[in-house]
């Protein structure tokens, strides 16, 4: 990859002198040449009980290849924060790393700290299993249970050992009113869940998700693999959502970041490049690369 | 704009004239034509259904036909003989000249013109005779050249019979305590069907008087008796103060013993004379037949199964012969050393095997696969394991008998018959083959075709769906056991259906371990503990086995073997059915909803 982005010499016909300067720029961050990372510092100087999740210096390896090099950022309370960034560029593997996905794969190593409210999530004597507990999560393609509608939402409890009805029946509405879909499916719980469409099951993955009240939502392109209809409900959901639960959400559809998101963030090649209110970064970026990005010049 | 740019002759000739040779000259290959492999692939499949179909087919027409009644055809041969019988089969054939100059002088020529007259070629018949005891055959070939005669006479009777095979004859008469009261057969015909229920009747009773009653008296007798022994050996090993308790309680089950043998006599006695007074009622009546020498012989109702005019049915009491023998044959037991009869118990040990089969493999191996997917780390390994595996599917069958009865039989079994069983030896109760070392010898067979097949679906469980689960908190077990088996059942009951139709076929390690050609006594029944695993059971497939190859009358037995055939591949279809319904369910349930 990184001989296909060898600096771009005279030589080469590139009509546009601007495009030129820019693929240099993100040409050297490709070969490690330290940029420091451009934060607004709206979210540089928050205080400990506005921020959800604290990145501190993350790096991660899979084997032999780092793929996300010393990320540092705070995720604000309550707000909506996208990541953004080209495909491949480390933003869904930030996301997993929140919530420890990675561990289940092999060969993962990492080095830094995150911190959910407070509490270490990389560190030797964390439970990961109730980690996971404290945050939600919707995956890229909906990925609902082999199980009812009801049973799919109530799954977070049942784990935990809950049996007591009302509570699950209390849990399971809320949810799913929660997710905008209670009107769709009150009729129907005991159905398979596989049995909705494609945008009905993420809708309900995120009813899933919030149904454990999580500190932290986490969002893997939620709507990348629905239809428009599909894809303009979830994200009114996600509208309504903002302001009750913390979302962390990826997306490469960046007019998607720009209609949902307070705070974005822009990655690439595993580095974050720069990170601001979401009027401020699509509007006036302060770097060259972001620019370039959010004006579809590369990417 | 892309028209104007260029003139119209121009590019015109490129396409047509240029282009369209340079299409037709190319060498193309053949590969990329599709029709050839369109055809040899329909063609090997045509082939495999046409090898799957035909052997089908032929398994279903002769099973099917076993039972349908036939004439019965009297030839008169050209040195005077008659036969009486069915024909069961027919071939063409070239006769010798020798056979030719076996007949009588007078019908040689007439034969040989015969013969010319047909290019040498005869048709001869298989004609069943029955009437083993006076004829010391059960068939007969006839060729068409020394028949003189075909007759199919109006009271040609078919008996079977509960032993000594068919009686073939004509009807003359009908005898009450060796006395005849009629000779019309229409009126003995009657009488016949007057009786016949009233024999059967105390025939049942019998049966359940000598096989029922007295085994029950039997088997309380053996009780105390294993008591006295037990006794025994305990005091055999007793020392010192207990001895003398031990020497009363073995006094105390010596009498008990004797007093239970004394009441038990009288009842055997009583029992006895019961059925001999039952056996002499059913003797009283019989039919007398004439048979083709000419002599008239009697045939006591007792001996008799089922009978009928066989050149007198119509088409509904054809059908109905043909539904009493197939009643026979899937619920009466086998009798005449398996050729008759039915298949009953074979039936029941098949089914009762395959099912503790699938009972004992199905955890068994899905928990292995499940180890092997979920937990297990890649490695050499477990590589090793998955090839050993493969290559434990490849093992011959006879080799798992082998194994089971090296391991199961005398290993495990003498072992459980010295700890729990002491009383019985030398007799061996789990010490040989049964029922359950021949279910665990074939869930050994079948444990690989569950193992990879359970594997692979577990692989094919979304690994999206894993990390649902693990996202919302659910620990490893958590996520296998409430997302990923649910997911994958429908396909591990795939697998299981496969396990099932190749235990229920299989033949060669049963004879070791367990199937026999007659047991006894069902391995589930009414007698403490009702399911008796140490026993052994008869198997429909060692039931072919032994009916098509160990037969003394393997001529009546062939068509028994393909009835039972059909029976098998019914009982497997049956079989996997059921588990296929269970599974489109699951698939409903747990999947889609679109099946």
């Amino acid at each position: 990859m990184l001989q296909k982005l060898e600096p771009v010499d005279g030589r080469r016909n590139m009509k546009d002198p601007k495009i030129q300067e820019s693929v240099n720029a993100i040409v050297r961050v490709a070969h490690g040449m330290e940029m420091e990372p451009a934060i607004h510092p709206a979210v540089t100087h928050l205080k400990d009980n506005e921020v959800v999740l604290r990145i501190k210096e993350f790096s991660l390896w899979y084997g032999k290849t780092q793929t996300l090099f010393r990320i540092s950022m705070d995720i604000p309370k309550g707000k909506v924060t996208a990541l953004i960034g080209p495909s491949g560029c480390g933003k869904s593997t930030l996301l997993r790393s929140v919530n420890r996905l990675n561990d289940l794969i092999d060969g993962v190593r990492i080095s830094g700290d995150m911190l959910l409210n407070g509490d270490s999530i990389y560190a030797p004597e964390v439970d990961v299993i109730e980690l996971r507990k404290r945050m939600g999560m919707v995956a890229q393609k909906p990925n609902p249970f082999p199980m009812s509608i009801y049973e799919n939402v109530v799954f977070p409890l049942r784990i935990d050992g809950i049996r007591d009805r009302r509570i699950l029946d209390e849990v399971c509405e809320r949810s799913l009113r929660g997710a905008a879909l209670w009107d769709e499916v009150k009729d129907r719980l005991q159905d398979s869940a596989l049995a909705l469409s494609g945008g009905q099951q993420q809708r309900l993955c995120i009813a899933r998700a919030i149904a454990a009240d999580p500190e932290v939502l986490l969002m893997d392109e939620p709507a990348s693999s629905l239809d428009p209809i599909a894809t303009a409900k979830v994200e009114e959901l996600i509208h309504q959502l903002r302001g009750e639960y913390t979302i962390l959400i990826v997306t490469h559809n960046m007019q998607q970041a720009a209609r949902l998101s307070d705070f974005t963030a822009f990655m690439y090649m595993g580095r974050l490049i720069e990170y601001a209110p979401t009027g401020i970064l699509f509007v006036k970026p302060q770097l060259k690369e972001t620019e370039d990005y959010i004006l579809g010049r590369f990417g | 704009m892309y028209v104007e740019t260029v003139t119209p002759e121009q590019p015109q000739k490129i396409t047509t004239s240029q282009h369209g040779s340079k299409a037709v000259k190319r060498f193309v290959a053949l590969s990329s034509y599709g029709s050839p492999y369109l055809w040899l692939m329909g063609g090997m499949l045509g082939i495999s259904l046409v090898m799957i179909v035909g052997l089908l087919l032929l398994i279903l027409v002769m099973g099917s036909s076993t039972f349908w009644p036939q004439k019965i055809v009297q030839f008169e041969t050209v040195d005077g003989k008659r036969h009486l019988g069915e024909i069961t089969r027919t071939e063409t054939y070239k006769p010798s000249n020798e056979q030719v100059g076996e007949l009588p002088e007078a019908y040689r020529n007439k034969a040989r013109q015969f013969l010319e007259s047909q290019e040498g070629f005869s048709k001869r018949y298989l004609v069943r005779t029955g009437n083993y005891e006076l004829t010391n055959t059960h068939f007969h070939w006839i060729s068409d050249f020394q028949i003189q005669n075909t007759t199919y006479p109006e009271w040609a009777f078919v008996w079977e019979r509960v032993s000594w095979g068919r009686f073939y004859g004509i009807l003359k008469g009908f005898q009450v305590d060796g006395k005849t009261v009629t000779e019309d057969p229409w009126e003995t015909y009657r009488l016949f069907q007057e009786q016949f229920p009233g024999v059967q009747k105390k025939r049942k009773q019998i049966y359940h008087l000598e096989k029922e009653v007295l085994g029950s008296l039997n088997s309380r007798l053996e009780k105390a008796r294993l008591k006295v022994r037990e006794k025994e050996l305990n005091l055999k090993k007793a020392t010192g103060e207990s001895r003398e308790a031990r020497q009363r309680e073995l006094q105390e089950a010596i009498d008990a013993y004797s007093s239970l043998k004394e009441k038990l006599e009288a009842e055997y006695g009583n029992v006895r004379s019961r059925i001999e007074t039952l056996k002499a009622e059913t003797k009283r009546h019989g039919v007398l037949m004439q048979v083709t020498d000419g002599s008239v012989v009697p045939v006591p109702l007792a001996t008799i199964v089922r009978g009928y005019p066989a050149n007198q049915l119509g088409w509904l009491e054809k059908l109905s012969v043909y539904w009493d023998r197939w009643k026979e044959f899937l619920l009466e037991e086998p009798r005449e050393a398996n050729s008759e009869g039915g298949v009953f118990p074979a039936i029941f040990g098949t089914v009762v095997m395959t099912l503790l089969m699938s009972l004992v493999v199905s955890p068994l191996g899905v928990i292995a696969a499940l180890y092997l997917r979920e937990y297990a780390r890649a490695g050499v390994l477990v590589s090793a394991v998955r090839i050993a595996l493969n290559n434990l599917a490849g093992v011959p069958s006879i080799v798992f008998g082998v194994f089971g009865l090296g391991f199961f039989c005398y290993f495990l079994g003498t072992s459980i018959d010295r700890l729990f069983f002491e009383a019985r030896l030398p007799n061996p109760t789990f010490g040989t083959g049964g029922l359950l070392w021949s279910a665990l010898t074939l869930a050994l067979l079948t444990l690989p075709v569950v193992i990879v097949a359970s594997e692979e679906v577990l692989a094919a469980v979304p690994n999206s769906m894993r990390e649902g689960a693990y996202a919302c908190g659910a620990s490893k077990w958590q996520t296998i056991q409430r997302i990923v088996i649910p997911r994958a059942l429908p396909g591990i009951l795939t697998g299981m259906i496969l396990a099932m139709a190749r235990g229920a076929g299989e033949v060669a390690p049963l004879m070791l371990v367990g199937a026999v050609k007659l047991a006894p006594e069902l391995p589930i029944d009414g007698n403490f503990p009702f399911i008796h695993l140490e026993r052994s059971f008869m198997h429909l497939g060692f039931h072919i086995y032994d009916v098509g190859f160990q037969s003394q009358n393997s001529e009546a037995a062939k068509p028994m073997v393909f009835t039972t055939t059909l029976l098998l591949i019914l009982i497997i279809v049956i079989l996997n059915l059921v588990a296929i319904y269970l599974r489109n369910r699951l698939y409903r349930k747990f999947i889609s909803r679109e099946v």
